[in-house]
């Protein structure tokens, strides 16, 4: 029976008062929006799951870079638990989207610049995710994988620049874009609020992700130890 | 709003769960891993 680390259970618990915080400052102290109604709400858990989703998607650009100059496998589950976490948030981004546009374009979906590179770059990491599934050899399939994870990255920026590059139906930016962007003040503080608990809730699944993965790999190594050693 | 903040807690406790979820394995796993330690390192 384990015991647990009272570190994590700690983190672990004060994540979800910071989770009931955010539901408080987006159902209750945010203020409704004049034009869109409720269905804006959704802004400030699609914007922050995108924010997540890039990170991820670094995170995971720059362990693919660290294992290709070190070798060491501890880069390469940091990539992993990275890419996974990071096709999770890159999930409800593609389906957060759709419920605020059916009511907001009348449509679900449209094949603009935004949405189609955004789905492009959930395929990427999908089969990130499927590659790593189909090769048997621990070094090639990290070498594979870490190869995909630096040439995907290349979209995010696409995404990201995208609703500036071209012209999308997809909303201009909020923030820094250009005269009347910007958020309401009890607004921002919701959306700010939001951000940092994704982030925090990301920093703590991939550390426990990878923690996860470097545990399982030495308790691999324990048993070929001890299975040689009888 | 109803079924969006059914849905975002829906959302929040799907990631929590997991979150949980991987605090026991690690929790589990890392017990599992000092077993093992000494097991091997007992002569």
């Amino acid at each position: 029976m384990s015991r647990g680390n009272p570190i994590w259970t700690a983190a672990t618990y004060a994540l979800l008062v910071l989770m009931l915080a955010d539901l408080y400052l987006v159902f209750i102290w945010a203020p409704t929006e004049k034009t869109m109604g409720d269905v804006q709400r959704i802004f400030y858990f699609h914007v922050p799951s995108a924010w997540v989703a890039f990170l991820a998607f670094f995170m995971v650009f720059i362990g693919s870079v660290a294992y290709l100059i070190k070798r060491d496998l501890r880069y390469d589950r940091l990539a992993l638990a990275s890419a996974e976490i990071g096709v999770a948030f890159c999930t409800i981004v593609l389906v957060t989207g759709p419920i605020w546009a059916r009511p907001a374009w009348g449509i679900w979906w449209t094949w603009d610049a935004r949405l189609t590179s955004t789905l492009v770059l959930w395929l990427i990491y999908a089969s990130y995710l499927l590659l790593r599934g189909f090769v048997e050899e621990p070094l090639r399939k990290a070498v594979l994988a870490a190869v995909v994870g630096i040439v995907g990255f290349a979209d995010v920026p696409i995404v990201y620049m995208s609703i500036r590059w071209w012209r999308t139906q997809h909303p201009s930016p909020v923030f820094g874009g250009g005269q009347g962007s910007g958020l309401d003040p009890e607004m921002r503080v919701a959306f700010f609020f939001s951000l940092a608990v994704f982030t925090l809730l990301f920093a703590v699944l991939v550390s426990f992700s990878a923690r996860v993965k470097s545990s399982e790999h030495l308790l691999g190594t324990l048993r070929r130890r001890l299975a040689i050693k009888e | 709003m109803a079924y969006l903040f059914a849905a975002y807690c829906f959302v929040w406790l799907a990631l929590f769960g997991y979150l949980r979820y991987l605090q026991n394995r690690l929790n589990s796993l890392q017990t599992e891993v000092e077993r093992l330690k000494d097991a091997v390192e007992k002569p």
